[in-house]
């Protein structure tokens, strides 16, 4: 090849290879890779999509073999982003446990905490002693996960498609999301906030006023997507009959949230498994019969409707009470209280155990360093997360420690359905497919 | 004498399946983790065993009665006893776990999944958990499935032995276990027959070990902070 010794800095490098030529692309010299790759005669060509490419949502590589502008056979590489969660739960304790899976899909931390603490509470025997507080409270914040994590996708899928506004209105939007969470939990993600027993601690002065405001200025913001978006022809155009996967191929590759439901099957665990008190809310199960990433869109644009009714629902539903569960052999010990450097145990707390009572100072020390023990056994748990079944297999050998925590991560299982919906189209659209599954690689790889 | 229970026990009603008692993973010794140190606390000789909830008898409860008699019935239909199939039949914590010897475990499953009483159309994939105090039976594949249309969750578990850590893929009937099978594989070394491409999904292709069995180091460097030596997580002190 006339390409390997180039002087200019632009020039795609080649190398020869027992499977053909392999060029490096740096940008700027398309030309030169489509002229060499037509002198070379070869009319398979592998593209290596990432595991770098800014619209893969992280570090996703694909591989796609193309003839032309079509994708003939598309493949999915992961594991990119694994960080052994699962195995370092085993060395914590059950409450040590959110503080990882929250990192797990970063984008749904509260679904994260929300399915890990159902399954342990489920194998406590404690599910029905959750605080109601606790429990709307939960609701409440993993609907507005909801509105955060479909704002990314709108946002970022708009973005890949060149529409820039729909990007900054998007996360314009997302920042009013997280300037909530941290006004309730101290942080924007990765919270560690909801606990087994309950929540970490209480809503603090001015969260439910600053929750109002944001529901009524959310009510305002939202139809600025429709208008922008829903209507427009070149929008439409890029995500029509794209990505498509019907009912059947749905059922086979496990797909479920949005995908599933615009394949025209309204399944949601809130209504077909209800948790948390999710059937006494209510709020109705959009679907489209398109199968593109078209209807994805809108049903993502509706289910943030639907949420925003569940948020106004909760605040109607907070009565004050605690948020842990009474049984003082689980319940976290410690109160918090914001201190010259952070959060940190309140000094209320502080004072008791170290000045009044021996016992509960000694009641603090184990649970916090030791933990409880949950009896031995197995329990699932699931949960309706943005994108889908998020599952929780959780085991105990009776220790303090969880003995196996396995998730069943949506976007894991939704990204098997990338070949079907990309094979036959065009490279372009692999984009936008990719896109409508809203894979978050955190989740994908844990 | 026969040999068949229905009879012996004199009417014909078949002897209650599964009369397995809780199963054993481990034996615990001692209270905090510790050994080998001067033991003054006497807590050092506490033996405990750790098992797993046994096999349940009827009646399950909820739902489990109808899907356990739909599964049987149509396995018999098949010409498969069913307890050559269902090793056992656990009811706990409101879950219903059907343990599967490994050989019928297809069956089982496109049985649960294209009978119309039963129609468990999702599988939300395999987990495996490592029991390496389970002799012979070390390491164990979990499937959950889903059954849309009638809002109804059942487990199966199979187990396979370290020796021989082979199970049947699920993959024909259940496409969507493709990638979750590879993750199995990749982290305990359970080999799904049968699947189409069986490779490591996570970890590196030329990784050594399977890293979530419970063998399997952790890792990890002691850290310092505030003057003190935090040692490895692995390291720590274990109440369990």
């Amino acid at each position: 090849m006339s390409t390997s010794n180039h002087a200019s800095s632009n020039a795609a490098s080649s190398r020869e290879t027992t499977e053909g030529t392999v060029y490096t692309v740096t940008g700027g010299d398309w030309d030169e890779i489509v002229q060499s790759a037509a002198r070379a005669d070869d009319e398979r060509i592998v593209v290596n999509m990432g595991p770098q490419h800014p619209s893969t949502h992280g570090v996703l590589r694909l591989i796609l073999e193309i003839d032309g502008e079509t994708v003939t056979e598309a493949r999915c590489g992961i594991g990119y982003l694994h960080t052994g969660i699962e195995k370092n739960l085993e060395f914590r304790n059950w409450t040590q446990g959110t503080t990882f899976v929250t990192r797990m899909d970063y984008l749904t931390p509260f679904f994260n905490e929300t399915a890990y603490c159902l399954g342990v509470e489920k194998l406590l025997g404690i599910t029905d002693q959750i605080p109601d507080r606790a429990t709307v409270l939960r609701v409440l914040l993993m609907e507005l996960n909801r509105l955060s994590s479909h704002l990314v996708c709108i946002a970022t899928g708009g973005m890949e498609l060149g529409a820039t506004t729909i990007m900054i209105y998007g996360f314009r939007d997302r920042e009013l999301i997280l300037d909530i969470f941290e006004l309730i939990t101290g942080l924007r993600m990765n919270h560690a906030f909801i606990r087994p027993g309950g929540l970490a601690q209480d809503l603090p002065p001015g969260a439910v006023d600053q929750l109002r405001d944001f529901v009524k200025t959310m009510k305002k913001n939202l139809p600025e997507y429709d208008k922008l978006a829903t209507g427009n022809p070149i929008f439409k155009a890029r995500m029509q009959d794209v990505g498509y996967l019907d009912l059947t191929g749905c059922m086979a590759l496990g797909a479920t949230g949005p995908i599933l439901r615009s394949a025209g099957l309204p399944h949601d665990l809130r209504k077909s498994d209800p948790y948390c008190g999710y059937e006494n809310y209510e709020f109705d199960v959009p679907t489209t019969e398109s199968c593109d990433s078209y209807g994805r869109f809108l049903i993502r644009l509706e289910e943030m409707r639907q949420s925003l009714r569940i948020v106004e629902q909760c605040l109607e539903r907070l009565e004050p009470g605690p948020v842990m569960v009474a049984d003082k052999k689980i319940a976290w010990p410690a109160q918090l209280a914001m201190g010259p450097d952070g959060l940190g145990n309140s000094l209320d707390h502080i004072r008791t155990i170290m000045g009044t009572s021996m016992e509960a100072l000694i009641h603090h020390f184990k649970l916090v360093t030791e933990g409880f023990r949950v009896p031995a056994g197995q329990a699932y748990a699931a949960v309706e997360s943005p994108k889908g079944e998020l599952g929780v297999h959780v085991v105990s050998d009776g220790g303090t420690r969880p003995y196996r925590v396995h998730f069943r991560d949506p976007s894991f299982t939704n990204l098997q359905a990338m070949a079907a919906m990309c094979e036959g189209g065009q490279v372009a659209d692999v984009i936008v497919a990719v896109a409508s599954i809203d894979p978050v690689m955190g989740g994908v790889d844990r | 004498m026969s040999d068949d229970p229905a009879v012996e026990n004199g009417n014909n009603v078949p002897a209650p399946r599964g009369t397995a008692g809780p199963e054993v993973i481990r034996v615990r010794k001692g209270m905090f983790g510790a050994g080998g140190g001067g033991d003054t606390s006497g807590y050092g000789g506490l033996v405990r065993t750790v098992a797993l909830p046994g096999a349940s008898v009827r009646p399950y409860g909820s739902y489990f009665d109808e899907v356990a008699d739909e599964l049987e019935g149509a396995l018999e239909e098949q010409g498969l006893v069913p307890g050559n199939a269902i090793e056992k039949t656990v009811v706990d914590r409101g879950e219903l776990t059907f343990h599967i010897a490994r050989e019928h475990l297809v069956q089982v499953a496109s049985t649960l999944r294209d009978d119309p009483a039963l129609r468990f159309e999702l599988c939300t994939g395999v987990s495996g958990v490592h029991f390496p105090g389970d002799k012979g039976r070390e390491l164990h594949a979990v499937y959950h499935l889903r059954s849309i249309t009638h809002g109804r969750v059942v487990r199966l578990e199979v187990s396979a032995p370290n020796g021989d850590p082979h199970v049947p893929s699920l993959v024909a009937v259940y496409p969507t276990n493709d990638w979750h099978e590879r993750e199995t594989y990749d982290f305990f070394g359970l080999i799904f027959d049968g699947h189409p491409a069986l490779t490591r999904i996570m970890m590196p292709d030329d990784w050594q070990g399977f890293p979530q069995r419970k063998d399997y180091p952790l890792g990890g460097i002691p850290v310092e902070y505030k003057g003190a030596q935090i040692p490895a997580p692995d390291q720590r002190r274990s109440y369990s």
